[in-house]
């Protein structure tokens, strides 16, 4: 028992565990969820059913049971390579783009520390701009398959995806400055943090609160990086059909929609921490006898609501808006987001300036 | 093979090509551009018909296209000529499959103006409320389709929700959706049912509150408004020598329609307005097919109106079967009604062009009778012909991305346009 409790005490144990946790427990399942829920409530937003027929005998589970079936359905395909393909970008392409859909959970804390233990894989110094290090290697997923794929289609589809992606890194990085500054750290701990604070003791000091414009600029240019709708001009399904997955079929076509599903939960998630106080729980200072685990479950309940919100949040814009041309995705970004972006960089620097 | 050989094209390649309205690119001057082209159908997702549409692209810009049709010919002249004149209602059906009560409409006038023969008015007013409700479909059939292309998905299944409302009342004159084989010569072969002029008032009320709240959702929206303003814009002179009709000529301002200036079936007796565009541009169309729906909801109202009582087939021995308590009860309807099913109709000789306003523009049928019981010549006018013959010059300079707002908008069919 003693040994046991030793080896969980190794801080390699423990990072192995929270990877454990968040990705297999929380951002996988979750992500899976959302191929299910964005089908259902589309459906609803379209007076539809949606699906419901996958069973095992006469269970059927609302459609629950075709999360399997698309899996068990997408392991059994075929997995092509199309003819004149360079087989190995081919290959490696869906990687890239799971990965830094998955990589993101690594600096987001899931709950409040207990001592020194903290509820977050890595609290690394550089904090976020180790997410816009990994956004931009998400890049590569989109490229590689489009160049790759010897098709005309998945290469129109690469170099949109190129030039959008490497475009929004800009006013993504751009609308956090103003943030970094009200809470003077990149490290995401400290962010959270400061958002515990509440001014008069009544409105928590969210991001959202803080930083308006910052919010709406990062959600945008965020949603563009995930290549979801309205700014899906990359896969532009209609014109050219799939983008740049176009030719890609069974499980690594899998990956890449599997990847995209698990950015709508990355996406939510720092928008949950960045901008509404991460496991923050506003005015649960008041409750000072709390026991230890509640807060903690509270916190986890909170940060993990405010996740699924904007994960629904997400699937309804989608549902919602038609979809942006490419040249006018990259207008509204070079145009309207970055003159936003700077603006509020500059307001905030006045405010805490005049302020301190 | 790498990403650069994919690209490039030879000037050779670049040599004219002998079809109407197709647009070819010069070659590039200096060798560092290249021209790509792009086969954007038979199978793609936006070319809902089947159509192939073979593009040049400079970059994402459009250079040159050549529209290549003919992938949905199923032979239905020659096929007309080797029927009876009657049985060329069915094959109709099939031209226009999302509104096929105008293509029966159409022909059976085209074939009852070679008779010279006036249809009973009962018989007249339904074909102004089905067809009506058949022009209904079709709008929101193309415009569902045009809103789905540019994203607005939720958009298209509302109004396919709506139109389903339409086809189960097709369904109950009829018995079918959309393969209808509803009208004769001389009339048509039922009546509504009882009952059926108070379930169309209902329906169309739950059909103009589909078009309000999809109305809410898309046209004031600002990203479809930038999507579809001053895309695939065409001028009246353009329009006209292209030989457009219908929402299309009316979107670029000429407000031409069958129905007011050569007015078949009762449509003069009935008031109704022709909504025009101002430029010609995708908006436009996708706004004048918007009013027109609710203009033909207001026809539809009007008719139920002043609908009379009375038969809807005509008395004619030589238009329409004899009753059947004639057939078994007397010697003459029992002769008169062999000799329809042995023989069929014998149209006086002659040849006849009946336009009706379909639901995409003029649709006409070019008949030519020599008095035996096979049509010579059916000739059928589409309306998406011309429409699909300027696609290079309404896309050229736009993004690729546009040729689906344009062909949305333009609502191609393939059953009517290859026939």
């Amino acid at each position: 028992m003693q040994l046991v409790l030793e080896f969980l005490a190794l801080p390699f144990v423990q990072d192995v565990l929270k990877i454990l946790f968040i990705l297999l427990l929380f951002a996988m399942p979750l992500g899976t969820f959302m191929t299910l829920m964005e089908r259902k409530w589309s459906a609803a937003v379209q007076d539809r059913i949606g699906p419901n027929r996958a069973n095992i005998g006469s269970y059927r589970g609302r459609g629950l049971l075709h999360i399997a079936a698309d899996a068990l359905k997408s392991i059994f395909k075929e997995d092509l390579i199309p003819k004149g393909a360079d087989k190995f970008l081919y290959t490696i392409a869906p990687f890239f783009s799971f990965m830094s859909a998955v990589a993101v959970f690594a600096i987001i804390p899931i709950a409040g520390p207990i001592g020194d233990f903290k509820f977050q894989v890595t609290d690394v110094e550089p904090g976020l701009l180790f997410i816009f290090a990994i956004t931009s290697l998400g890049v590569y997923g989109a490229v590689l398959a489009g160049a790759s794929s010897n098709s005309k289609f998945a290469l129109f589809g690469g170099t949109r995806a190129s030039a959008q992606m490497i475009s929004y890194e800009v006013f993504l990085g751009l609308s956090l400055m103003g943030l970094f500054m009200v809470y003077g750290s990149t490290q995401v701990s400290a962010i959270v943090e400061g958002q515990g604070e509440h001014w008069f003791g009544l409105i928590p000091k969210w991001g959202v609160f803080t930083q308006p414009l910052g919010f709406v600029v990062f959600f945008t240019a965020l949603i563009a990086e995930t290549k979801r709708a309205p700014f899906d001009a990359p896969e532009g399904e209609s014109e050219i059909v799939a983008g740049y997955f176009v030719e890609y079929s069974g499980m690594r076509w899998s990956s890449f929609m599997l990847a995209e599903y698990i950015a709508i939960v990355g996406v939510a998630a720092l928008i949950t921490t960045l901008f509404f106080g991460g496991y923050q729980v506003p005015w649960l200072y008041h409750w000072e006898s709390a026991p230890q685990w509640l807060v903690t479950l509270l916190q986890f309940g909170k940060f993990a609501s405010f996740t699924f919100i904007f994960c629904w949040f997400q699937i309804q814009i989608r549902w919602t808006v038609p979809k942006f041309r490419f040249d006018q995705t990259m207008a509204l970004g070079w145009k309207k987001l970055l003159p936003v972006a700077l603006l509020n960089t500059v307001v905030t620097a006045i405010i805490i300036v005049a302020l301190a | 093979m790498n990403a650069s050989e994919l690209t490039t094209i030879s000037a050779e390649e670049l040599k004219p090509v002998h079809l109407p309205g197709a647009i070819i690119p010069a070659p590039p001057e200096d060798s560092d551009t290249s021209i790509m082209r792009i086969e954007i159908g038979p199978a793609h997702p936006a070319m809902h018909g089947i159509v192939r549409l073979t593009t040049y692209l400079d970059g994402e810009q459009i250079v040159g296209m050549v529209p290549e049709i003919g992938y949905l010919h199923r032979g239905f002249e020659k096929e007309s000529e080797n029927s009876k004149w009657i049985q060329v209602i069915p094959y109709t059906d099939r031209l226009n499959y999302v509104s096929p009560v105008l293509n029966n409409i159409g022909y059976s006038m085209a074939v009852e103006k070679l008779f010279g023969v006036e249809i009973p008015r009962r018989a007249q007013f339904a074909r102004v409320i089905m067809g009506e409700i058949s022009r209904i479909t079709d709008h929101l059939t193309c415009l569902a389709a045009c809103a789905m292309e540019v994203g607005g998905f939720t958009f298209f299944l509302w109004f396919i929700k709506a139109r389903e409302y339409l086809y189960e009342l097709l369904e109950q004159v009829t018995g079918g959706r959309v393969t209808i084989n509803w009208t004769r010569f001389g009339g048509n072969s039922t009546d509504f049912p009882d009952g059926f002029l108070k379930e169309v008032e209902v329906r169309l009320e739950k059909v103009r509150e589909v078009i309000e709240e999809g109305d809410q959702l898309v046209t004031r929206n600002k990203i479809f408004i930038d999507r579809m303003k001053n895309i695939g814009v065409l001028s009246k002179e353009k329009a006209i020598s292209y030989g457009f009709t219908g929402p299309l000529l009316r979107a670029c301002g000429v407000p031409y329609d069958i129905r007011r200036a050569d007015p078949h079936l009762v449509y003069d007796e009935l008031d109704f307005e022709i909504p025009i565009g101002e430029v010609g541009d995708s908006y436009d169309r996708f706004l004048v097919r918007m009013e027109e729906m609710r203009q033909s909801i207001s026809i539809i109202e009007q008719a139920i109106d002043k609908i009379p009582y009375g038969p809807v087939m005509t008395r004619e021995r030589y238009l329409g079967y004899p009753d059947k308590k004639e057939v078994y009860g007397s010697i003459e309807g029992l002769i008169d009604h062999f000799k329809m099913v042995m023989e069929g109709h014998h149209p006086p000789a002659g040849e006849v062009y009946q336009p009706i306003e379909g639901g995409n523009g003029e649709l006409g049928f070019y008949l030519v009778s020599d008095g035996s019981g096979d049509p010579v010549k059916c000739r059928v006018r589409p309306p998406c012909f011309n429409y699909v013959q300027a696609m290079p010059e309404l896309a050229l300079g736009h993004y690729v991305a546009d040729i689906i707002a344009i062909f949305g908008s333009i609502n191609m069919i393939g059953g009517e346009l290859d026939r």
